[in-house]
This record gives structure tokens, sequence and C-alpha cells, in this order.
């Protein structure tokens, strides 16, 4: 129930409401609750309603995370 | 995040050399769903446990209250707007899509806002959105609560079943027969309420919670996450589904949750009643509060018999345990709410059967 898909705002019009494209579908939605998203960004949408705005590329945040990790892993190393 | 085969495998050669006993709870139904049909749960090693947690809220929702929105239905001349999810869940009587069948104005919508636009659509006729979620789904039926104000849509009203995710993981956390060592918190309930409440949490009984995405490289990094902090001997709340969810959660779902709705203590299948776990609607929208309208039976708890879904909720057993999984109870004929709801424990268990040995 608490399924959030990622959509790419494509267009916004009046009272909150933006055309979202969900795996190449085009969905309305309302973006009431993240007022400070724009055209060309990536949201987490929900019930009909943007979440929140997502940001950077999955790629690169799949990497900051490991090199994260991998920093984490060190120190403890380290402190062994 | 991406599903990089390479970086999978390492993950999991990492989690496999763990020798310590720890179980971690999936709180998220979602998560359940994800893990079930990946198979990460028969990669890891015996000493790493992945317990199923209340974060269905269909299966979390009271017998009882079920039983209530079904006589709603049966007695009222209105327009019922529900989640899919809902249709099917036995009520003690009959479920919402018997109801339906027997002439009940029963409709499933995707959104709440689509509730609203039927309600100016029939201006004659009641709409009551029946609200069912956390605090995901909670913001957006405030929102649509706003909107029905703000459009002076006076025929729509919520019948508010929503329920709040921390005070019922401080449930499990304060009974001594559930074991849990550390939980992977969800990833879109933690969009709106953020990383806060959980930091109370792991200081409070010293137990690591990460809040997780759901492929298949998310939840074996949450899991490390996990395993590195037991290594360290900490305990803290950490976000490895960085791309969606930000520390604070996000303020303006908030504020709708505190204008739109107050905390209640309410009932959950399973850990019966939490104090303050409940969003009711706040007496500044009360003229929206479906309770306010119609006369609302307070029906009691009639249990499921033979059904463990309860036990399943708080991870103390697992559908495999249940005597009726798979033979009397299954998704064609669920006995239980947790065979019905797609995120369910049972229906996840039931519909991947495990393949051993590799990532699906
Ligand atoms: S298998 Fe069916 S009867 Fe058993 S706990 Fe799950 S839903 Fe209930």
């Amino acid at each position: 129930m608490c399924l959030g898909v990622p959509g790419k705002i494509i267009s916004i019009s009046e009272n909150n409401v933006a055309v979202v494209d969900v795996n190449a579908n085009q969905v309305e939605i309302s973006i009431v609750l993240t007022p400070d998203a724009q055209i060309g960004q990536w949201v987490l949408v929900h019930a009909g309603f943007a979440m929140q705005i997502m940001d950077e590329s999955e790629a690169e945040e799949s990497l900051a995370l490991m090199l994260e990790l991998q920093k984490i892993r060190e120190t403890f190393s380290y402190e062994q | 995040m991406n599903n990089n085969k390479a970086i999978m495998q390492d993950m999991i050669r990492e989690i496999q050399a763990e020798t310590q006993s720890i179980s971690m709870m999936e709180v998220c139904g979602t998560h359940t769903m994800a893990i079930a049909k990946s198979g990460i749960r028969d990669l890891l090693p015996d000493n790493i446990k992945l317990i199923s947690g209340p974060g269905c809220p269909v299966c979390v929702t009271a017998q009882g209250d079920i039983d209530a929105v079904i006589e709603l239905v049966n007695q009222q001349d209105l327009i019922l707007a529900t989640f899919g999810d809902m249709m099917r869940v036995p009520g003690t009587s009959s479920s919402l899509q018997e109801a339906r069948g027997k002439g009940a104005d029963i409709r499933v919508v995707y959104s709440p806002m689509d509730a609203v636009e039927m309600a100016r659509n029939y201006p004659t006729r009641e709409v009551v959105f029946l609200g069912i979620g956390f605090e995901t789904t909670a913001p957006p039926v405030g929102a649509s609560i706003e909107a029905a104000r703000a459009m002076q849509t006076k025929n729509y009203s919520v019948l508010s079943l929503h329920k709040l995710v921390p005070p019922a993981l401080e449930v499990i956390f304060s009974d001594p027969d559930i074991k849990v060592d550390a939980l992977i918190c969800p990833g879109h309930v933690s969009l709106v309420i953020g990383l806060d409440p959980y930091r109370e949490l792991a200081e409070k009984y010293h137990k690591p919670c990460v809040i997780t995405g759901f492929d298949n490289a998310d939840i074996l990094q949450g899991i490390l996450m996990i395993l590195l902090q037991f290594k360290q001997k900490q305990a803290r709340a950490e976000i490895q589904y960085r791309r969606a969810v930000k520390e604070k959660g996000n303020p303006v779902a908030q504020n709708v949750l505190k204008r739109v709705f107050k905390e209640v203590d309410t009932r959950w299948r399973g850990l019966g009643e939490i104090p303050g776990s409940g969003l009711e609607i706040s007496d500044e929208y009360s003229a929206y509060n479906a309770r306010h309208r119609f006369d609302i039976p307070d029906i009691e708890d009639i249990p499921i018999k033979g059904c463990s879904c309860g036990e399943i909720l708080t991870g103390k057993i697992s559908p495999h345990d249940c005597p009726l999984f798979g033979s009397a109870c299954n998704p064609l004929n669920p006995i239980g709410p947790c065979m019905v709801s797609h995120e369910g424990a049972c229906a996840a268990y039931y519909r991947y059967t495990p393949l051993r040995g590799e990532i699906r």
C-alpha cells in the first residue's frame, strides 16, 4: 500500500497539478506536498501525490553509497 | 539503485561471512514483497533471520473496524471509495467485494483526489473515502480533505483508520516475546517522517534502524549497514534509501498531518490497542469526518478462526508455520488479510516459491 513509483515531471499547471511520466505513461498528480518540484525533476509518486523530490541519478547514488560503506569498513578495520 | 550483479555478489558474500546471530525485522509490507520476490532470504546464512513486521496497512486493520465498514455500506445510502487492496479483506459476515455484489455502491480509486472528484460529480450523494494506510498515505488523504474544503465540496468525508508506524515499533521492541535485534525501516513511510523517530528508537532500545529502499541492491546494502553497526557495537538510525528519503522527511506533508488529523489510541490486529497510534480527523476538519456524519458502529474484534495473521504481523511465527497456509488458505480463497493484501506476508510467501541460491 505504501508503494511509491518514481516519475519525471513533464509539466505543471495551476492548483499544483502536474503531469509526470511514469514508465512512459503520462499521469496527472498533485504536487501540493512537494511545492518546490520543478519540470524535469524526479518525484516519488504515491496515491496520486508527489511525496518527495528525488535527487541525483540512481547510478551516482549507488556509487556514493558504496564509497561511503567502504570508508566505514576501513575505519572499522583500522579500529580493530 | 542499480542492481549490478557484481556489486550484489560482493554484498552477499560479505553478509554470508557474518557469524553473529541477528534477527532483523522488515517493517514494511513492500519490503516483505520485495524480499520474497528476490529470494534474498534464502541466501542469508542461518544465523541471520529476516522476519516480517506489522507494515501491511490492510493486514493490521482490526477485524472490528473492517466489520464496521461493511455494516456502514450495508446500512447507509452512500458511495464508499477505497483503495483496491481493501475489497477482498474478509469481514466476519462478508467482504466489501461481496457487499458490492449485493448492491452496495463501492468504488475502487487510485487516489483520494479521485474520490473528491466523484463527490463533485455526484453532488446529491455522500461520498466516503475509506482512509487506510500509514504516514505515507495519510498526507494525500489529508490533502484531499483540504482540497474538498477549498472547493466547498460538502458531500465528501473520510473514515480515517490511518495508523502511525513508530508507536507500533515501540510495542515490538518492548515485547519480550518478539526477538528483533534491528529494523529494516520502511522507505516510503520515512519519506514523510524522516530519520528522527528512528533515532529515538535506536537510542532507547539500542537497536540499529536503517531506512532502506526496495531494490535488491538496496535491501542487501541495508542489511550490510545493519551488520556493520553490530560490528561497531553501535545502534544508530541511518538512511540507505537516500535518493528519496531526507533526514527531515517531508515537512509539508508533516504539516498536513498536523492540521487535518489528531493522534488517538487505536487497535491493531496482532498488536492490540496502542496509545497515540491512530490518526482521527482533527476538530478543525470535523465536518469532513465520516464518523460525525454517519452512525459508525463500534464493533468488537472477532478473531478469524484458525488464522494466525496476528502472530505473523508481530514476527512471532512465519507464514509457513500456519497450518492453513497454502491448503485451506490461498490467494483465491484467503482466510485472513495477510493472504489478501498482495503485500501481506502470507501472500508474498505463497506467491514466490523460493528458488535456492540465486538472486531472482
Ligand atoms: S495463511 Fe491464511 S489463515 Fe494462515 S495466517 Fe496467513 S492469512 Fe491467516
